[in-house]
């Protein structure tokens, strides 16, 4: 890419990916294009958002008042369960990795695709076979056990819940061809001049979160198998009527699903390092911190599952264990806490929207962390096990933050998926409504969850009624903000401003290139001299801020 | 991954995938997603293992008097035929890497040969179980009381059976890696699918190796 003054007017990149070799579906549904495939995910997983948000205010309202107010107990379980499922199968774990990761992970190598393009068009239509079956067993009857399938009541209850293993099933093979393509991609594909230490920070959570997704996977897939084959035949793997151990279900399943949750936060924090970046104009403050801490959360991810089963009857000997082991999440993340506001001091902090989210995150972060240090201790997980303390602890750290590390990304790299700017204007409105309707939806369920509110009952005692009202409103405005999101980047699809290669004057390697970006991610391959994080030689003042979008549009590039 | 035929004279090898700058480093790409691909291999038998630990601990004896009940000597057969099997596929990397891809594609049927003699003696003793009675869970009608003989045999159908599914997938590999490799489409130069069939290979005969000790021997 051609550096380019700073005062001529942003371009749109007329070849580009978007219309380049065609643009018609076919060429889409077709495509072996890293972007194209990103594209697509990411469609899939707001769809696949809206679904989940959708039965998540369903069970908002049926909670208004303490009995039945718009379903019967038995609706009520369905509607959870498969809210649980389909944000953490169907948005939360493909959201960051298998549609931002995708777009991006190969442009910030320097490469021009994945290592196997056709194992990632492969690894999206196995989300769509996935989400079909899951699907299918939805509109079916549905699962009514809860997401975590807890046997031995997934085994015996007359809901059409083997589907939903077998759609869970295969969109697990599909995390697992995504997360082996960007790990052979980051180790073979990386352009000459970046090093390991020079890859960006993206690139190094991304790889912890593939790691975590290629060795955890596989015994999620084959937990659940064996739950589908109980259902269906009665085996008696899981089964106490048979001689089985229901209580080995619960350490397959964590033992992957503990791990998940890090596939879940770790592109969340992938984002927020270049964020915090790009928007403080300050080079990262501990890079080799920052970045072997998401290998630290990925390794000792591995050893945290029993804090799942503290009450299952697990001796308290392995309980303390697993509780201290717990903790060590815990420093690694304060870690990069620590590291990312020192990348803020003295640091020339540009509050547009991606660092509003990276403020809702840090502190949605810290909120959900903490509560989760308290959790570890198996004295107080007791008085908290399966109650709405529970739920509003991981509805804040994984939901919370994952969330707004998304909409970090969605905003962020908007401009260069698309070329064009959203309305910041009303952006920042809907970013105010998203993070005060989310601290308004959970703040009350930690209150609730102590006072010994239990999780995923249909009726309450009428003394909760109050925060859950409070919940309930929360959630509605929580709703609010994320429509306006999807009505103004929708607008600026069409008639956003022009963004031109680097609007925000970043100086990551994404952004070296036009945008929308072409075909092969760089006409030219730049040489990649400078590290992805490194600010403290700009070349010209950050461009200034400029209210409406066509002023942002007009910083230059810094190639 | 690439799978494509002979070099074209000139330009660069028609199996260089677009966004590869050599073959090799193609090659390097694929090698290690296939050692990733086997690493979510183990990991998907080693979930059936450890459930297969656990309550062998937990039913010792019953699981030690259905282990007994096995015929040690087909599964020794068995491990014996694999082995070799795997040593055949090795001979056939070795001769791909000499250009001599015919004798390539041989030894591959040759072992497709062997794995066909690891399923028929499989299926006898599949046969016999089901004369026995000794099926998984409710249609447990062994000798052995209690809860253990049934899933000793639930455990037992579901770990040689999803090892069988394997054997017959790495089967399928080995022909059309085979067929390929008889018409000429790998050569000295380039014969990275030919390795990496015999990789799978390798894994599908080394799961055998920890599953005959664990569920045939005491």
């Amino acid at each position: 890419m051609s550096p380019s003054p700073a005062s001529s007017p942003p371009v749109y990149a007329v070849r580009n990916y978007l219309n380049t070799p065609a643009t018609g579906l076919r060429s889409w549904l077709t495509t072996r294009d890293h972007k194209r495939i990103g594209v697509m995910f990411l469609v899939a997983v707001t769809v696949a958002f809206a679904v989940g948000g959708f039965f998540a205010m369903l069970i908002r309202v049926e909670h208004l008042t303490p009995g039945p107010t718009i379903m019967d107990a038995m609706t009520y379980n369905r509607v959870f369960t498969l809210h649980g499922v389909v944000m953490i199968f169907l948005f939360m774990i493909p959201a960051i990795p298998s549609g931002f990761g995708n777009f991006l992970l190969p442009i910030m190598v320097g490469a021009k695709d994945v290592a196997f393009p056709r194992l990632n068009l492969l690894s999206f239509y196995l989300y769509l076979l996935g989400a079909g079956i899951a699907l299918w067993g939805m509109i079916h009857g549905g699962a009514d056990t809860g997401w975590t399938f807890y046997t031995p009541y997934s085994t015996t209850t007359s809901s059409k819940v083997v589907p939903i293993l077998l759609g869970a099933f295969v969109l697990g093979f599909s995390s697992i061809l995504t997360g082996l393509n960007f790990i052979v991609t980051t180790h073979t594909l990386r352009a000459p001049g970046i090093t390991w230490t020079k890859l960006p920070l993206f690139v190094w959570s991304i790889y912890a979160t593939s790691v975590i997704q290629i060795l955890a996977t596989p015994v999620l897939g084959m937990t659940l198998l064996l739950v589908a084959i109980e259902h269906a035949f009665g085996w008696g793997i899981f089964d106490p009527a048979r001689g089985g151990d229901p209580v080995l279900f619960q350490h397959f399943f964590w033992f992957y699903s503990h791990p998940a949750v890090y596939i879940m936060i770790l592109p969340a924090m992938a984002v927020i390092s270049e964020v915090v970046c790009a928007f403080s104009r300050k080079n990262i403050f501990g890079y080799k911190a920052v970045a072997y801490s998401s290998l630290g959360i990925a390794f000792v991810g591995f050893f945290t599952w029993g804090h799942h089963l503290f009450t299952s009857g697990q001796s308290p000997y392995d309980a303390g264990i697993f509780g201290a082991l717990s903790m060590f999440v815990g420093i690694f993340t304060a870690i990069k806490v620590f590291n990312w506001v020192a990348t803020m001091y003295k640091g020339s902090i540009d509050f547009k929207t991606p660092f509003i989210y990276f403020l809702g995150f840090l502190f949605f972060l810290f909120f959900g962390g903490m509560t989760g240090i308290a959790l570890a201790t198996v004295s107080l997980d007791i008085h908290w096990q399966d109650t709405y303390f529970v739920v509003a602890h991981f509805h804040f750290i994984m939901v919370g933050s994952t969330m707004m590390a998304f909409l970090a990304a969605l905003h962020y790299w908007w401009p260069k998926m698309t070329g064009r700017m959203y309305s910041e204007r009303w952006a920042l409105v809907a970013a105010v409504f998203i993070i005060l309707g989310f601290v308004f939806t959970f703040l009350p369920q930690f209150l609730l969850g102590n006072e010994g509110m239990p999780r995923r009952y249909f009726s309450y005692p009428e003394r909760y009624w109050a925060l859950n009202v409070a919940s309930t409103a929360g959630a509605s405005v929580l709703a609010i903000g994320f429509t306006i999101v999807l009505g103004y980047i929708l607008v600026a699809l069409r008639y956003g401003a022009v963004a031109g290669p680097n609007p925000w004057g970043s100086r990551g390697y994404e952004w070296l290139t036009p945008s929308p970006p072409p075909l092969e991610n760089f006409d030219v391959l730049p040489a990649f001299e400078r590290g992805p994080h490194q600010y403290h030689d700009l070349p010209a003042a950050p461009p200034t801020p400029a209210p409406g979008p066509a002023g942002e549009a007009a910083g230059a590039s810094h190639g | 991954m690439a799978d494509h035929a002979a070099a074209a004279p000139g330009g660069p090898h028609a199996a260089l995938a677009h966004h590869f700058e050599s073959l090799e480093k193609q090659g390097q790409a694929q090698r290690l997603g296939m050692w990733l691909f086997l690493a979510t291999e183990i990991l998907l038998f080693t979930a059936l293992f450890a459930a297969y630990g656990v309550y062998r601990y937990l039913y010792t004896g019953a699981f030690a008097e259905a282990s007994r009940g096995l015929a040690t000597w087909m599964g020794g057969v068995n491990t014996f035929v694999l082995v070799t099997s795997s040593l055949t596929v090795a001979l056939g990397l070795d001769a791909a890497r000499q250009g001599r891809t015919r004798r390539t594609a041989g030894l591959f049927f040759l072992s497709i040969g062997l794995g066909l003699v690891f399923m028929t003696l499989k299926a006898v003793e599949y046969r016999h179980h089901f004369l026995l009675g000794e099926l998984p869970g409710p249609s447990y009608r062994g000798h052995i009381p209690g809860s253990g003989g049934s899933l000793f045999f639930s455990l037992y159908f579901l770990i040689t059976g999803l090892h069988a599914f394997h054997v017959l997938a790495g089967m399928t590999v080995l022909g059309v890696i085979g067929v390929k490799a008889w018409r000429g489409a790998y050569s000295a130069e380039y014969h990275v699918p030919v390795e990496l069939a015999g990789l799978y290979w390798h894994l599908v005969d080394l799961i055998w190796i920890f599953v005959f000790p664990l569920i045939y021997l005491q």
